[in-house]
């Protein structure tokens, strides 16, 4: 079957868009084992280029290995010290594209295809340096690279060098034959499929040579070279230089048989390539365009003048100049934007501003804030801002002289200056009111009905708080923290409890008025922790026998909302709320919902229902939380159906987040509520926010994904954002780009702090701009791409059925792909699928995404989770999304005790586990460990405490808890 | 034979009734001629320290539509056993515990002096007796903490099986649960939302959804139902220390701005609390309020304070824009409660006005008590709040819950209506007539809450035909019977069976005249105007009052706050007008006519004219109006007290002299309820104004000088003197009877 899905693909590929085929495609690509072949040849084209060669050489694919490297080589050497300046890299990157693209059409007959395999590899390793230069090219891998590329192509390189700064003409060749190789992968594949003669025999030839390539970047580039030859023209068309990429998509040989898991670019490969290539290295954001390590990598950013992938990521860092380029690639323009992103403690943390009264400079006509693009003219006396180029004055109190090279004197002195992402002390304009914001204040509000009473929940919650509300979060400089905290409990009443630290005993007022909730006390909800201790120890000591005789069942929700928000109303200051709930809430009141999981629906237009919430109550309820600074999280504790996609729909327009405990069981799940509860509780969040992406002029943010609630076109409102909240937008053009200018973006989020600061972070990215198509595919993120996709995808359940969305999906990857294949990549066989190297594990990403449950017509899938997870990946940054979709399987069983470090992932596929073996698979949501039958004795014994497999009882595993998030 | 006055005072000793006419006109044509209709002031529950209830149930007449209880009017056959109802005739077996009746064995009902007599029915169960206290805490710090204070005290007063609940408002209501141990728990009602009684029933969890747990076991117990309300005994502690620890109103009230104030739904909530667990048992609400409702349903004023409360101006204005729905919510809770046998008293203290005149109906409905003061921390509120646990002489609380008053007429006779705090029962009935004077339409009333001094008017027609005479010596009767719940928690049954003669008014004038009782008929009519007061327009009234009969008392009545309103705020001719319709006859004298004594050197203390001429100043003057209580020292007394005789030994006299009313005020201060404003003032005091506006004004700054001599103090008002009015009244009389 995955093999003709595999057949079917070809036609797509000739076609370029090949949309009308696409379903199939997705078909094949549906089945892992389709997939997986191509990533495989993604690997070696990496990383793995070092160590493999030596194998690999043998067979021909060194050659382009080799260029590869050598170019990644070049990369690495060149970067690092002198490319850096800025320009140069940049230029390099896209100018040396540009041309593909347009040229390819030309080149194809001509230089390429005559060229010798060498002149593919040279070309190829110019494409390489392109493609991998930013994301991949492992250092380590330079010098091989040169020594093979020597060898390959003498010639073709310094002309590839040269030709990346002037750009254009030059270039096409080289690309043409970088395509060549670049495809080379591909082209096996592809001639398995279409069975093409020529292809036929390279690919029978390269079966071998993917093989290895998996294992080392190696095998990837004997491909390529294989391919050079035999596919000369048709190969050498394809532009993409993405010898692993391709590979993937021609997938299934002709062989017919079953196309070989890998061929298929590996991620695991690639993650591995760009950890050996850059982890660990410093990444320092002077670039403009330049494409981050991925997400999986470890390395040190230094912030010089953009702001840091960990806030921003985008799609691609280099814009197409054109509305009509874009659509033409229909490779979506998006930023990911996690604008409170955790850093690490060896990086700086971001630099507070404070101009006191006059508040930060911004520009007088869009409003942007100073930043690195402004540019400073007559003698500083103005500025031109970089995002609408309107000449403002500099303020007086803000002026400074300019130096030789146009720069102010205190360029380093100040960090609106300098660095890419800091932040502003907002002046009173910028506070609710202009009335200086009071601290926040946490509401925990629980659930006391008679199964969280008997399954010891409510206690447990009740003991967890009484240390975990030591550890509030607190500005740094600070000794205690500022939030305050209240307490509810409720079932189908409300109890409020005034825990004024005077009393000597709480106070209990229950609000039965579900209907219309109000706060019944004023003084003594809201209290400091420290201060009222011991009434607060008091109280939780007592929740738990208050309600032990209590057998009420049903629950209210919508007015447990509303009262915490009034509550925070009435207090005046933002917060957050942590709801810690197990029922549908089936009682009279606002919100009331009734069961209609509804399995019958599933594979019908009407599906979307079930992601669609119940009632409008929610909606308006997160309205008016949004409004007030009131930020849900909830704690759901189903052991039915609850409607998720009701009660999440609060938790996720508020910027909250929803964790879910199905059939929770106090011995098993505790210790992952607990670690939650803390986490949730300390991490990292900034209240009431609003937050606005300015760009400069040429396009714009039209579309937001997110925990976010929009009342207009223009400003992100948050109840609250915390460090794991990501917003992704998406950018369309309303006029040209240029290429010297590049595309900026500046996110600005307004904010409360823990400590009931105004404050403003403002997050600056540069990216390039280009004409050329292949410039564009050279830069993209195929992370932070599948981010995107799953966001709108997860986004359009709502209002289209499954079907189209899935269609959708599909068809824009392979449009993608098409265009690029069409545009970018050297002629090849029609049914040839050929990858950009920046997208080799695309088509493998996007099948993981269409399998998410949520896209899945799946009737054993319970609704709610369903629901759940579209939620959660809503708010997900790239780093999340891309374990999420592509789980890490780690074989425990090959674990070196002695080291810290984790094995080494492997393919997250089926036929990857082995009986011997033991493996744990996350995505950051779930851990499964998977017991081979034949797992030996001493792990299990290790492990479990049990002698055998057959001992082992699932009841007693021991607590693991998630440490990925 | 005694004479009438005689006759009149036994009655009233021993029925607690006085009849405007002691002999009755024998035609309806007759009696309408009279003018002042035939009436009765009834105090059912007159104290009779002499009646010892009896242990068994009364004896009814058997047939259906009459149920008369057998009295000493009744014809007795002792040896068939046999007795006639003297009602309707009907022939009645007397019950077989009444075998041994004979005329020397004779049941006490049937002896004339157990005219009155009062029975303890045994069966059914015995409600405790409820106390649920309704505090408002938008108060002065000072205010809160003597009314804290004050209620704390009641606790130790109240019987230690009552039940006491305790509802608390300001911005929200709480009600408390007094129940738990531990953590102190309340539930909470929004201010402005009104709540039907199923809500609140609902809210408060006292709607038992069907416990599948619960069905098992069958009731354990009728009282459980309820955690806010508690014997007395099991949370004495508990809620004492709830009242002490119970704040303000947190909520911040900004300048400007009165204190949000729930009055309307705290009290909703108090009669659906009862309503829902409770319902027909003996229960006072006790409403403590220091301010106006200014919000949610009921609310008098808004919380604006540059926004006055309304005025009798602007009643008439049609400007009082919440008085008519606010009006409506309280007649709507005071009908609630009086259905289920609730009573709601009104403590209201406060500097301005609270709400009263909207709110009266709850008190006056319900048989409840209104108490008007400054502040809680006065001992006006404290003694009147104390009196209101007073023991009679059996130890037993002065108050009766429940209760039905129940009138039956001979043929002759029909019933029109009754004036007093009571609601109808709408019980049609071939003795209820068609025309209405008072609460009319039905021969029974609820009155929910009742004392020894609680008094109706009760008012009949005779229907008799002018063709159909009554044959000599015939006499009509009329029975009242009140059944009720005693502080004791039995339910008792008193019965009182009066008849007078009948008389032709043409050949017995004379006697029907004679038999007149002068101060029932002006009360009565009093009454009857205040009614009128209460629903029509003030002027009106004062037309109707003026064509009836008028005596001296009819000047006063005129000039009384219970018809003027003048000078009074709404909630201040509330406040009157309620203890009018409810004071017995005695004590509606002095309101209608203040009593005056006078003292000097001259002699012992006497009585002398509510005129402008009694204030001299030689004298000291003690004015009763029963509201007040004033001690008035002429001009040259205070002078001497200025000048400190009293202190001279050699002028002890003079110092016994200013001690005498002091003293004689001190008495009426201790028996009155409620608490009279206890006024000392002096000739030029701000205060003697009190004095001022209550005598006659038989001198003015305009007759002055014509008046002339020495005697009295001018009165600077243009009302008419007494003697205007009767000269008016006099060409008034003789034009009309020409």
């Amino acid at each position: 079957m995955s093999q003709q899905g595999y057949v079917a693909t070809p036609p797509y590929s000739q076609s370029q868009p090949g949309i009308g085929l696409s379903p199939p495609n997705y078909g094949h690509y549906g089945d892992p084992s389709h997939a997986a072949p191509p990533p495989g040849m993604m690997k070696p084209a990496g990383p793995l280029g070092a160590a493999a060669p030596g194998g690999m050489m043998p067979q021909g694919p060194p050659p382009p290995g080799p260029h590869q490297f050598g170019q990644n080589g070049a990369h690495a050497q060149g970067h690092p010290p002198q490319r850096f300046p800025g320009p140069p890299p940049a230029h390099s990157a896209a100018p040396s594209y540009a041309p593909y693209s347009p040229s390819t059409q030309s080149s194809y007959p001509s230089p390429v295809s005559t060229s010798s395999v060498t002149q593919l590899g040279s070309q190829l390793n110019a494409m390489h340096v392109n493609s991998y230069g930013p994301g991949m090219a492992p250092p380590s891998q330079g010098p091989p690279g040169p020594l093979s590329a020597p060898s390959f192509q003498g010639p073709p390189r310094p002309p590839q060098p040269s030709v990346l700064q002037p750009g254009s003409q030059v270039l096409p060749p080289p690309p043409t034959a970088l395509n060549g190789p670049g495809a080379s992968p591909l082209p096996p594949s592809t001639h398995r499929q279409d069975g093409l003669p020529g292809p036929a025999p390279p690919n029978a030839q390269y079966q071998p040579p993917p093989l290895p390539g998996q294992n080392l970047g190696a095998g990837y580039p004997p491909q390529q070279a294989n391919y050079g030859p035999q596919m000369a023209g048709a190969q050498l068309s394809y532009p993409g230089g993405f010898p692993g990429g391709p590979a993937q998509m021609a997938g299934p040989p002709q062989p017919q048989k079953k196309l070989d898991p890998d061929s298929i670019p590996s991620p695991i490969q690639v993650i591995e390539n760009d950890r050996a290539t850059r982890g660990g290295q410093v990444y320092a954001t002077n670039t403009r365009g330049q494409v981050p390590p991925l997400v999986t990598t470890d390395c040190v950013i230094q912030d010089q003048g953009n702001a840091s992938p960990r806030y921003i990521r985008c799609t691609t860092y280099c814009f197409p100049c054109t509305s009509d380029m874009a659509k033409q690639a229909q490779i979506p323009l998006a930023a990911v934007i996690k604008p409170f992103a955790t850093i690490p403690s060896n990086e700086t943390p971001l630099y507070l501003v404070n101009h006191g009264e006059n508040g930060p400079v911004r520009c007088n006509r869009c409003k942007a804030y100073m930043c690195p693009f402004m540019q400073f003219i007559e003698g500083g006396r103005r500025y031109q801002c970089g995002f609408c180029n309107c000449v403002n004055d500099v303020p007086p109190f803000y002026f400074q002289h300019l130096d030789h090279i146009g720069r102010r004197l205190d360029h380093y002195e100040k960090p609106e200056l300098s660095l890419g992402s800091y932040e502003y002390v907002a002046t009173l304009d910028y506070c609710r009111k202009n009335k200086p914001p009071s601290a926040p204040a946490f509401v925990f509000m629980i659930d006391v009905s008679y199964s969280n009473i008997k399954n010891g929940l409510v206690k447990l919650i009740c003991e967890e708080l009484k240390t975990v509300l030591e550890k509030l979060p607190k500005e740094e400089q600070e000794e205690t923290s500022a939030i305050r905290v209240g307490f509810i409990t409720y079932n189908k009443v409300l109890h409020f409890f005034n825990v004024k630290s005077n009393l000597a005993q709480p106070q209990m007022m229950v609000v039965t008025d579900v209907s219309e909730v109000f706060v019944p006390l004023l003084d003594g909800f809201l209290v400091n922790y420290q201060e009222s201790q011991s009434v607060i120890h008091n109280l939780l000591d007592q929740i738990p026998d208050m309600f032990a005789d209590s057998n009420e069942n049903e629950t209210v929700f919508a007015p447990v909302i509303q009262a915490g928000m009034e509550a925070l109303k009435a207090a005046d200051c933002p917060g957050k709320l942590f709801i810690f709930h197990s029922s549908l809430p089936t009682a009279e009141a606002p919100g009331k919902l009734k069961n209609r999981d509804d399995k019958k629906l599933i594979n019908t237009d009407k599906e979307k229902v079930l992601f669609q919430p119940q009632t409008n109550v929610y909606d308006s309820l997160a309205r008016d939380c949004v409004a007030h600074g009131c930020c849900v999280t909830l704690f759901l504790f189903p052991s039915q159906y609850v409607d998720v996609a009701s009660l999440g729909l609060v938790p996720l327009l508020t910027g909250g987040t929803l964790y879910k405990y199905n059939n929770f069981q106090m011995h098993l799940d505790s210790q992952q509520f607990l670690n939650d509860l803390r986490n949730d509780i300390e991490k990292k969040i900034g209240f009431d926010a609003i937050m606005r992406v300015r760009t400069s002029t040429g396009f714009r943010a039209t579309d937001f994904f997110g925990g976010i609630f929009m009342n207009n076109t223009t400003d992100i409102e948050m109840a609250a954002i915390d460090c794991d909240k990501a917003v992704t937008v998406e950018f369309k053009h309303d006029d040209k780009l240029g290429e010297d200018s590049g595309a900026l973006i500046q996110c600005a989020v307004l904010y409360t702090t823990v400590g009931g600061q105004r404050r403003l972070r403002i997050h600056n990215l540069s990216l390039n701009c280009s004409s050329q198509l292949a410039d564009l595919y050279k830069s993209c993120e195929t992370d932070a791409l599948v981010n995107f996709f799953a966001k709108s995808a997860f986004k359009a359940v709502l209002h289209q059925p499954l079907k189209v969305i899935r269609e959708i999906l599909v068809n824009q990857t392979a449009h993608m792909l098409a265009c690029y294949r069409k545009n970018c990549a050297s002629p090849s066989a029609a049914s040839q699928l050929i990858l950009p190297d920046s997208m080799k594990v695309l088509p493998v990403y996007m099948n993981c995404l269409l399998k998410n449950c949520v896209l899945l017509s799946r009737p054993e899938i319970s609704t709610d989770e369903r629901a759940y997870q579209r939620q959660l990946v809503m708010t997900m940054g790239v780093a999340d999304s891309q374990l999420f979709f592509y789980p890490q399987l780690l074989p425990i069983h090959t674990l070196d005790v002695k080291s810290t470090a984790l094995p080494t992932a492997i393919r997250c596929s089926e036929s990857r586990l082995s009986e011997e073996g033991v493996f744990l698979l996350a995505n950051g949501l779930n851990m499964f460990l998977w017991l081979g039958v034949s797992s030996p004795p001493e792990l299990i014994q290790g492990i479990f405490n049990v002698p055998s497999f057959a001992h082992v009882n699932t009841d007693m595993i021991p607590p693991i808890y998630s440490c990925i998030f | 034979m005694a004479t009438y006055l005689e006759f009149i005072q036994q009655n009233e000793e021993r029925d607690g009734v006085r009849f405007s006419w002691n002999v009755w006109p024998s035609s309806r044509l007759e009696a309408t001629r009279m003018v002042v209709p035939l009436a009765c002031l009834l105090t059912p529950l007159r104290e009779r320290p002499d009646l010892p209830p009896v242990q068994y149930e009364p004896v009814l007449c058997s047939r259906p539509t009459c149920k008369a209880i057998l009295n000493p009017l009744c014809q007795v056959d002792y040896r068939a056993k046999l007795w006639a109802c003297n009602f309707c005739f009907q022939r009645n077996q007397f019950p077989p515990a009444y075998t041994g009746i004979s005329e020397v064995n004779q049941p006490a009902e049937l002896m004339p002096q157990f005219s009155t007599i009062e029975y303890v029915i045994q069966r059914g169960p015995q409600s405790p007796l409820i106390f649920l206290y309704v505090v408002d805490t938008c108060l002065e710090e000072d205010d809160l903490q003597a009314l804290k204070e004050s209620l704390q005290m009641s606790l130790s007063l109240l019987p230690p099986d009552a039940l006491v609940g305790l509802i608390t408002f300001g911005r929200m209501v709480q009600v408390h649960e007094l129940s738990c141990e531990g953590i102190s728990k309340s539930f909470v009602f929004r201010g402005t939302k009104d709540l039907t009684a199923k809500q609140i029933q609902d809210m408060l969890g006292l709607t038992t959804p069907a416990m599948p747990m619960q069905q098992a076991r069958p009731q354990e117990h009728p009282f459980v139902s309820s955690r806010f309300l508690q014997p007395i005994q099991k949370i004495d502690m508990n809620l004492t220390d709830l009242l002490g620890e119970l704040q303000r109103d947190p909520w911040p009230v900004t300048q400007g701005k009165r204190p949000l104030r729930s009055t309307g739904v705290a009290l909703s909530i108090a009669v659906g609390l009862l309503e829902g667990t409770f319902p027909n048992t003996g229960a006072r609400i006790m409403l403590f309020t220091g301010g106006p409702p200014t919000q949610g349903p009921g609310m008098v004023v808004g919380d604006e304070l540059k926004v006055p409360i309304r005025s009798w101006h602007d009643i008439e204005k049609d400007n009082a824009r919440f008085m008519k729905k606010a009006t409506k919510h309280y007649e709507m809770l005071a009908n609630r409660a009086a259905t289920n046998g609730h009573c709601i008293d009104i403590y209201a203290c406060a500097l301005d006005q609270t709400g009263l005149l909207e709110m009266k109906c709850c008190a006056n409905l319900t048989g409840g008590h209104m108490v008007m003061g400054d502040s809680f921390n006065t001992s006006l509120f404290k003694q009147t709040f104390q009196r209101i646990f007073s023991k009679d002489f059996n130890g037993n609380f002065r108050m009766a819950f429940g209760a039905t008053l129940e009138v039956k007429t001979s043929r002759e006779l029909k019933i029109a209506g009754a004036v007093g705090p009571c609601v109808s029962l709408n019980v049609k009935g071939p003795c209820v007539s068609e025309n209405e004077l008072g609460v009319g339409g039905t021969s029974q009333w609820k009155i929910c809450g009742l004392d020894p001094t609680s008094t109706l008017g009760i008012y009949f027609e005779v229907v008799n035909q002018h063709n159909a005479p009554i044959p000599q010596g015939g006499r009509g009767a009329i029975q009242f019977v009140t059944q009720y719940q005693h502080s004791s928690t039995q339910r008792r049954i008193r019965v009182t069976t009066v008849a007078r003669n009948w008389a032709d008014a043409q050949s017995h004038l004379r006697h029907i005249e004679a038999a007149f009782d002068q101060e029932a008929a002006a009360v009565l009519m009093a009454r009857l105007g205040v009614f009128r007061a209460e629903s029509e327009e003030g002027p009106d009234v004062l037309r109707w009052l003026d064509r009836q009969l008028i005596r001296l008392f009819m000047f006063h009545l005129r000039r009384s706050p219970f018809l003027q309103v003048f000078n009074n705020s709404p909630d201040e001719s509330s406040y009157y007008r309620h203890h009018f319709a409810r004071q017995d006859l005695t004590q509606s004298l002095i309101m209608i006519q203040p009593i005056l004594y006078s003292y000097s050197f001259h002699g012992p203390p006497e009585p002398v004219l509510l005129d402008s001429s009694s204030i001299l100043a030689d004298r000291i003057l003690l004015m009763d109006t029963f509201f007040q209580i004033v001690i008035y020292l002429g001009e040259t007394i205070a002078q001497w007290r200025k000048a400190g005789y009293q202190d001279m030994p050699e002028y002890e006299n003079f110092k016994h002299l200013l001690q005498a009313p002091l003293d004689d005020a001190q008495e009426i201060l201790q028996a009155r309820f409620p608490m009279p404003r206890y006024i000392n003032t002096e000739h030029g005091g701000s205060q003697a104004r009190f004095l001022l506006s209550k005598v006659n004004p038989s001198q003015t700054h305009n007759n002055l000088y014509t008046w002339g001599q020495e005697t009295g103090a001018p009165i600077l008002t243009d009302d008419v003197s007494l003697q205007v009015f009767m000269d008016h009244l006099k060409k008034l009389a003789v034009s009309s009877a020409c």
